[in-house]
């Protein structure tokens, strides 16, 4: 079963061996940002997940950083 | 001749010869004398070893009622009273390792009865025990016999006539992480010039710090069918219902929970609590969304890109936590939500 992570800092995910990555806003709101409006906010919100989805049904040999 | 020495040795049911996964219920039971693994230590500590009593009990009861096991064993144990309490080896069986582990543990804390058992490192008993006894390092299955056995017999010899163990590399244990002082013959700015320029020259050293490596598993096959998929929402970032129901802690996690999200369009406000105690907690306090996305991953489930969001989220707190613990949790969350027909996670971290 494929696992995704979103993580502020990919470094570090590279580092402990998860295999799918996004690179997520920030350490205390992976998929968030206060700074814009609740739409906008949710709206990027989606588009990370698209993008968490995207990576859990692409086939990957080795770790990989879906930017 | 030296005086026999009197051990009571435990096992599976496996490897008591009682069966396989079938009769991993069995509760614990007593026999006289040794039985398959028993026998061979017998036989390599030169007969000087005699197991008098081997305790059988099966995996999945030593691993579902712990404590009635090790009230059982420490009684048997106080009774006998024998020179040395062996367990195992386990190689990286985990629940066999837990038993072996945990029994070891509390043999030596509470009767100071010298123990010794041996398995794998990654096995979950290491964890348990490691800081108490000396767990002779295996392979991870019994291919490993032989050498675990005169491993146990030579640390146990040790322990038995009190001489000095030596570290852990060298007398093949696992770390218990203690630390001893000792007298180097160079100065530490010396050891470290000499290490940098064997490193530099590609010639082998040995570290005085290892740093942890963490294992590569191999990325697992993609969702096929995306639209027909059931995907589940998990976040190291204790995001809790309000009030903590569980006491998920701030700092190194002992656990990991699952609470629903049934019916739910979003995490609202002041339902949810950040339970983490490693970021600032203002940003998801206000939103939870912000790390556990259940808003958007509503309007996708409606948009129909996935079929489903899993009904329940699970949870832990990743600050601080011990490596062990994270695989471990890692490992439980992924088995129960493949039980549950799970076919994708999506993982936040803070």
């Amino acid at each position: 079963m494929p696992a995704v992570l979103i993580t502020a800092i990919p470094p570090v995910a590279l580092t402990v061996g998860a295999n799918r990555i996004i690179r997520g806003v920030a350490i205390p709101h992976p998929v968030g940002d206060p700074t814009k409006n609740p739409d906008d906010e949710l709206a990027l919100r989606k588009r990370l997940l698209e993008k968490a989805l995207i990576a859990l049904t692409t086939s990957i040999s080795k770790q990989t950083l879906f930017d | 001749m030296d005086k026999k020495i009197k051990v009571v040795h435990y096992v599976n049911q496996f490897f008591g010869h009682i069966g396989g996964e079938d009769q991993a219920g069995i509760p614990p039971t007593v026999i006289d004398g040794p039985v398959g693994v028993g026998k061979a230590i017998q036989q390599e500590s030169g007969h000087h070893f005699e197991v008098v009593k081997t305790i059988i009990c099966g995996d999945n009861y030593a691993a579902e009622h712990v404590e009635e096991l090790v009230s059982y064993v420490l009684n048997l144990v106080k009774q006998i009273n024998p020179d040395l309490f062996m367990a195992g080896p386990a190689f990286a069986a985990g629940r066999y390792g837990i038993a072996c582990g945990t029994l070891c543990k509390e043999i030596a804390t509470q009767l100071y009865i010298p123990v010794v058992t041996a398995m794998h490192p990654l096995n979950p008993g290491v964890d348990i025990a490691r800081k108490y006894v000396y767990i002779f390092k295996t392979g991870d299955s019994a291919r490993d016999m032989t050498s675990a056995i005169t491993g146990m017999i030579t640390i146990a010899n040790k322990l038995l006539n009190k001489l000095p163990i030596g570290g852990p590399k060298e007398e093949g244990y696992i770390p218990r992480g203690i630390r001893i002082n000792v007298r180097a013959d160079k100065r530490g700015s010396r050891r470290a010039v000499d290490m940098m320029i064997k490193k530099l020259y590609d010639m082998p050293y040995e570290t005085e710090l290892p740093i942890p490596t963490f294992a590569n598993v191999p990325p697992a096959l993609p969702i096929e069918n995306i639209k027909d998929a059931v995907i589940a929402l998990v976040t190291e970032g204790g995001i809790v219902p309000k009030g903590n129901p569980d006491r998920i802690e701030a700092h190194n996690a002992s656990k990991w929970c699952h609470y629903s999200i049934r019916g739910l369009e979003a995490l609202g406000k002041g339902e949810y609590e950040v339970a983490h105690g490693g970021y600032d907690p203002v940003p998801a306090t206000e939103n939870p969304n912000r790390v556990l996305p259940l808003d958007a991953a509503r309007q996708l489930e409606k948009e129909g890109t996935f079929r489903k969001i899993y009904d329940e989220y699970a949870v832990t707190v990743g600050n601080v936590t011990a490596v062990s613990s994270a695989e471990r949790y890692g490992k439980e969350i992924g088995e129960w939500l493949k039980n549950q027909g799970v076919q994708g996670v999506i993982l936040t971290s803070t």
